[in-house]
C-alpha cells in the first residue's frame, strides 16, 4: 500500500513542474543562507580597500550620513560613490564638500580617483501617497538596478531615504544569486525615536541589512535585532 | 547663553535680542501667523526680546513688518537664505519648525531653542525626536496655536545643554564586521 501511495504521488505532480520547484527550493535555501551569513562579521580580510555605495537622503538625513563618513577612515572606504535622488541637489553637494576638505587634508588631489557622485530617481517624494509610490518604485527600481551592475558595491550604507531601499533590495538580490557579495548598514535616522521609518522597517522585517543601528534606546528595545549606538548628531 | 553683540552695553541704549524663526524649506504658515499675532510678540517683547526675524520658506503667509518702537518688536522676514547659519549665531531665541536639521544645529550653538510641531503634515513623525528633546531638557516643544503660552511659561534657566553626539561607535563596528583591525 506505501508503495502505491508514493507512486500516486509522484503522479500528481507533473515531471515539467519538478524543476521549478527544485529551483524555487534551492533559491529559498539560498537566500536562508544568505540572510544567516550575513549577520555574522566577514571572517576572510577584505584586501584593503572596501568599495563603498553611501546613499544620501534629503536634509536631516544628509546631515547625519556625513557626520559618519567624516569618522570613517578613507584609505579603507574606497572607492566611495555618493547616491543622491535626482530630485535633490543639496545633498550631492554637500557631500562634494566633504570629499574637497578630505582631499584638502590629506593634501592629495585624488579626489576624482576614490569619489564618484551619481543621481537616483526616487522611489518615494515626502508626502506623496503609499498607493502611487508602488508605480514609481517601480520606475526607481529598474534605474537602481543599472546602478547597481556599474557599480557592484562591497559596502552599502544608508540611512533612511526612499532611495534606499531598492537599492538595498537589488544588493541583497546580488548576494542571493553569487554576482557580489556585500555588507549593508543601515543607520535608522536620529528622528526616528519609537519607529522605525519604511525603509528601515522593510530592511528589519526582510532581514536585507546586515546590520541595523537605531539612536535611540527605546527603538532597540522594540526591535531586537537593530544596534543601539547613541546620538549621530 | 548667546545673543546679540550689543548685549552687554553699559550705556543704558537697549541691548539687542533677537528672535529667529525658521521654517527649513518647509511651509509652515501656521507658524509664521503665529509668531505675527500680538499676542506672541507682546510676550516677546515682556520677555525682553527687542527684534523678530522670521525665515517664512514655501509659505504664502506675508507678516507684517515693523521697524523698531519703544516696547514693540521689531520684525523682519525673508523667504531662503544662504546665511541662516549667521542669523542662529546672533539669536538670542530660535523658534523651529520639527525638522533634525534646525533642531541640531540650533542646540549645538547653544541656543535657547522653541519647537514648534507642524500638525498638518501627513507623516508627522518629527514631533518623536521634538518631544523626546524636551523630555530630556534640550528644548520647548510646543505647538502653533498655544505659542504664546509656552513663550510665557518657558524658564530659559531649566535647559539642559544639549552634547553633541559622535559617529564613532557606529565607524568601529563597521570596522570590526568588515575584519579591518582597530587603530
Amino acid at each position: 500500500m506505501e508503495k502505491g501511495n508514493g507512486y500516486c504521488f509522484s503522479m500528481t505532480v507533473p515531471n515539467i513542474l519538478i524543476f521549478p520547484i527544485a529551483i524555487f527550493i534551492i533559491f529559498i535555501i539560498r537566500i536562508l543562507f544568505v540572510i544567516h551569513q550575513s549577520r555574522k562579521p566577514l571572517r576572510n580580510l577584505p584586501s584593503k580597500a572596501v568599495s563603498t555605495l553611501i546613499v544620501l537622503g534629503s536634509g536631516g538625513h544628509t546631515a547625519e550620513m556625513i557626520n559618519l563618513i567624516r569618522v570613517l577612515q578613507r584609505d579603507r572606504f574606497t572607492p566611495r560613490v555618493y547616491v543622491a535622488a535626482s530630485t535633490d541637489n543639496m545633498s550631492l553637494q554637500k557631500a562634494q564638500v566633504l570629499e574637497a576638505s578630505m582631499v584638502d587634508q590629506a593634501g592629495l588631489d585624488k579626489l576624482k580617483e576614490t569619489a564618484k557622485f551619481m543621481q537616483i530617481y526616487r522611489s518615494r517624494e515626502v508626502g506623496q501617497s503609499y498607493l502611487t509610490s508602488i508605480g514609481t518604485t517601480l520606475i526607481a527600481l529598474v534605474h537602481a538596478l543599472l546602478l547597481m551592475i556599474k557599480i557592484r558595491p562591497q559596502m552599502i550604507l544608508c540611512n533612511g531615504p526612499g532611495t534606499c531601499f531598492p537599492l538595498c533590495a537589488i544588493a541583497f538580490l546580488f548576494k542571493v544569486l553569487g554576482i557580489r557579495w556585500s555588507s549593508i548598514f543601515y543607520v535608522e535616522s536620529i528622528a526616528r525615536v519609537k519607529r522605525l521609518s519604511l525603509s528601515g522597517l522593510l530592511l528589519y522585517k526582510l532581514h536585507m541589512a546586515d546590520l541595523i543601528f537605531v539612536q535611540w534606546p527605546h527603538l532597540q528595545k522594540k526591535y531586537p535585532r537593530t544596534l543601539y549606538v547613541g546620538c549621530l548628531m | 547663553m548667546g545673543g546679540g553683540r550689543v548685549e552687554n552695553d553699559d550705556n543704558g541704549v537697549k541691548s539687542k535680542k533677537t528672535v529667529f524663526v525658521t521654517v527649513g524649506t518647509t511651509c509652515f504658515d501656521a507658524l509664521v501667523k503665529a509668531v505675527d499675532t500680538l499676542e506672541v510678540k507682546e510676550e516677546l517683547s515682556r520677555k525682553g526680546y527687542t527684534h523678530l526675524i522670521i525665515q517664512m520658506g514655501r509659505g504664502s503667509y506675508i507678516p507684517k513688518k515693523s521697524t523698531e518702537e519703544e516696547g514693540v518688536l521689531a520684525v523682519d522676514y525673508f523667504t531662503f537664505s544662504s546665511s541662516i547659519a549667521d542669523h542662529l549665531k546672533s539669536a538670542s531665541l530660535v523658534i523651529s519648525h520639527a525638522g533634525s536639521g534646525s533642531i541640531f544645529e540650533t542646540l549645538k550653538l547653544g541656543k535657547p531653542l522653541i519647537v514648534v510641531v507642524n500638525e498638518d503634515l501627513m507623516d508627522n513623525h518629527q514631533c518623536e525626536l521634538a518631544e523626546e528633546l524636551a523630555e530630556r531638557k534640550h528644548l520647548f516643544y510646543g505647538r502653533p496655536q498655544t505659542l504664546n503660552q509656552t513663550i510665557q511659561s518657558m524658564d530659559l534657566e531649566t535647559l539642559i545643554p544639549y552634547t553633541p553626539g559622535n559617529a564613532m561607535p557606529v565607524a568601529k563596528i563597521i570596522n570590526r564586521f568588515l575584519g579591518f583591525p582597530d587603530d
